[in-house]
């Protein structure tokens, strides 16, 4: 059994009245592909914003790698090896592909490396996400599985211990979708964590040695895919019978 | 080699060039003029470092020159200080205000940030307005020392001892000097790590705070470093007009310069500011003398939409581009 890498307890957010996580507990172990799901509005994106730091939570503890989180702005929060994509990509939209990878890496993975050791190591992303052709490319002109590829790759030039991937996959075709899961699985072999948030249950259930689904701000159920997919209560919430 | 130094090789030339300017006695005009272009110069680069690079509209330039003004017509009128200590106060003074005004505005974004920067101007030119200590709302007259000196050598004599036959002269140099110094400043920036920085923060201030980029920290760095720059190019102001009032220092049409001459040149590179404020500085010296000193804005507002519509990358934009 491996360790704990992500603990999350009791987590609570609240906007002025509304609650949109309420006592929200789970772990994430090293190494697992974890799945985060949930109907519109559920609450997955504010829980990995709470996760990420863009918001702090309200109560509660995130506790990842040995650090404590809560208070943490997120820039240091990706130092000690969480990094996330965004559900609509955000491109640094002035610069070419190859500048996009070399943030990450000249700021987080590494810190005090000369220009050429960052833009080989921006290379190196690049080819393992079969970009490379078009680095110097403007992002304007990229299309959607290229800008959701972009995401990722960014993401992981950060070297995270977990990636959280917030609907990478929205949008995209079947083998789109393919595509993704398998640059996810490959580096999730190399030892990376992955929470994946996802609406495409196919791509969730298949990826997913765990997942998780939340309810109006709550957890309501646990589990490998297939209790998942069975669980009466996953399914209230999302047919709303 | 000579290559990799190009761009301090061509700012000690033109730093020779303005000195040379200075010993060739031209009608005194042309100093007030280069004077004010080279004033422009600076300000718009230091504008261009937290607007350019960084993205974040700065309304007020009148704010951070005033305060580097006053700071210098403080210390004149506190104990005769020489323009160097008036112009290195005025610096930090400036600088510091970057800082705290950067601390208490950088979580507002876009047009909130550009209001609250305005306000700054409004608010720092009412205190002035009522401090008597250096002039209050009526303005102070300024007589600049007849033979300053530097670390014992006469700057100005005008007997033809000194470096320079009048203040003006030195003056002028003074400024290409430090215009040179922020110029050299901005293309660091841009350059290093902090460039690369702001300029994630301008194109998604989340996503560049999720790819470790330490956004608050950049951004403070960034409006003491601009605060600065403005307030050392407010602090040589007094000296060099020898009368200054509240409405003068604090005037609104530095604010709109400011931002027009680096979008007008381009903001993306440290030369965009460069290029606006040299062109449009000229334009408006010309106007001023041979039209009438309100067609100013005029003329800027005019060039202003052309450029936006027309060349939104500025000029160094679009020759850029013609050349890829």
């Amino acid at each position: 059994m491996s360790e704990t890498l992500l603990e999350i307890n009791s987590v609570t957010k609240t906007f002025g009245g509304f609650t949109a996580l309420s006592n929200v507990s789970t772990e994430v172990l090293s190494g697992e592909r974890f799945g985060l799901i949930g109907p519109n509005g559920s609450g997955k994106t504010t829980l990995i914003n709470c996760i990420s730091g863009l918001l702090q939570n309200d109560g509660g503890k995130i506790i990842f790698d040995g650090h404590q989180l809560d208070g943490m702005p997120a820039y240091k929060r990706t130092a000690t090896g969480i990094t996330r994509t965004f559900q609509i990509p955000r491109p640094f939209h002035t610069m070419t592909i190859m500048d996009n990878l070399k943030i990450p890496v000249e700021f987080v993975s590494k810190p005090g490396a000369t220009q050429t050791e960052i833009a080989d190591e921006a290379m190196h992303i690049l080819e393992t996400m079969g970009m490379a052709e078009k680095a110097n490319q403007e992002t304007a002109g990229l299309t959607q599985i290229e800008l959701r590829k972009l995401e990722l790759a960014r993401a992981i030039a950060a070297k995270p211990k977990l990636l959280i991937s917030d609907e990478a996959m929205a949008g995209l075709t079947g083998t789109e979708v393919d595509e993704v899961l398998e640059i996810l699985i490959k580096f999730n072999e190399q030892g990376m964590t992955i929470i994946m948030i996802e609406h495409i249950m196919r791509a969730v259930m298949q990826f997913s040695h765990r997942v998780i689904c939340l309810d109006a701000g709550e957890l309501i159920a646990e589990g490998v895919p297939e209790e998942i997919v069975k669980d009466e209560g996953v399914e209230r919430a999302y047919l709303g019978v | 080699m000579i290559g990799r130094y190009k761009f301090e090789i061509g700012c000690i030339l033109v730093l020779a060039l303005a000195f040379l300017a200075t010993q060739a006695e031209f009608n005194r005009f042309y100093y007030f003029a280069g004077f004010a272009i080279l004033q422009y110069v600076m300000i718009a680069t230091a504008w261009n470092i937290l607007g350019g690079y960084g993205g974040y509209i700065n309304f007020g330039t009148a704010g951070f020159l005033g305060v580097g003004s006053y700071v210098a017509i403080g210390l004149i009128e506190w104990g005769d200080a020489a323009i160097v200590w008036q112009v290195v106060a005025a610096a930090v003074v400036a600088g510091l205000l970057g800082l705290f005004i950067g601390y208490f505005t950088l979580r507002l974004k876009g047009v909130y940030f550009a209001i609250a920067t305005l306000a700054l101007a409004i608010v720092l030119e009412t205190i002035v307005n009522n401090w008597d200590f250096v002039g209050g709302a009526a303005g102070i007259s300024i007589l600049p020392p007849r033979k300053p000196e530097l670390l014992g050598i006469l700057i100005v004599d005008r007997k033809g001892d000194g470096i320079f036959s009048n203040s003006k002269e030195f003056l002028f140099f003074l400024m290409a000097a430090m215009a040179i110094f922020s110029v050299w400043v901005a293309r660091t920036v841009e350059r290093g790590k902090l460039g690369r920085g702001l300029n994630a923060i301008k194109d998604n201030e989340e996503a560049a705070e999720c790819m470790g980029v330490p956004t608050l920290r950049l951004k403070l760095i960034a409006t003491t470093l601009s605060g600065a720059l403005m307030g050392a190019a407010g602090g040589i102001f007094p000296s060099y007009m020898t009368f200054v009032d509240p409405p003068t220092a604090f005037n609104l049409e530095f604010a709109v310069n400011s931002l027009a001459m680096p979008m007008i040149g381009g903001t993306f590179t440290w030369l965009g500011p460069v290029v606006g404020a040299v062109l449009l500085g000229t334009v408006q010296q010309i106007a001023i003398v041979t039209i009438s000193s309100e067609l100013n804005l005029l003329i800027l507002g005019v060039l202003l939409v052309i450029f936006v519509t027309v060349a939104p990358h500025g000029i160094v934009g679009w020759f850029m581009k013609k050349n890829k």
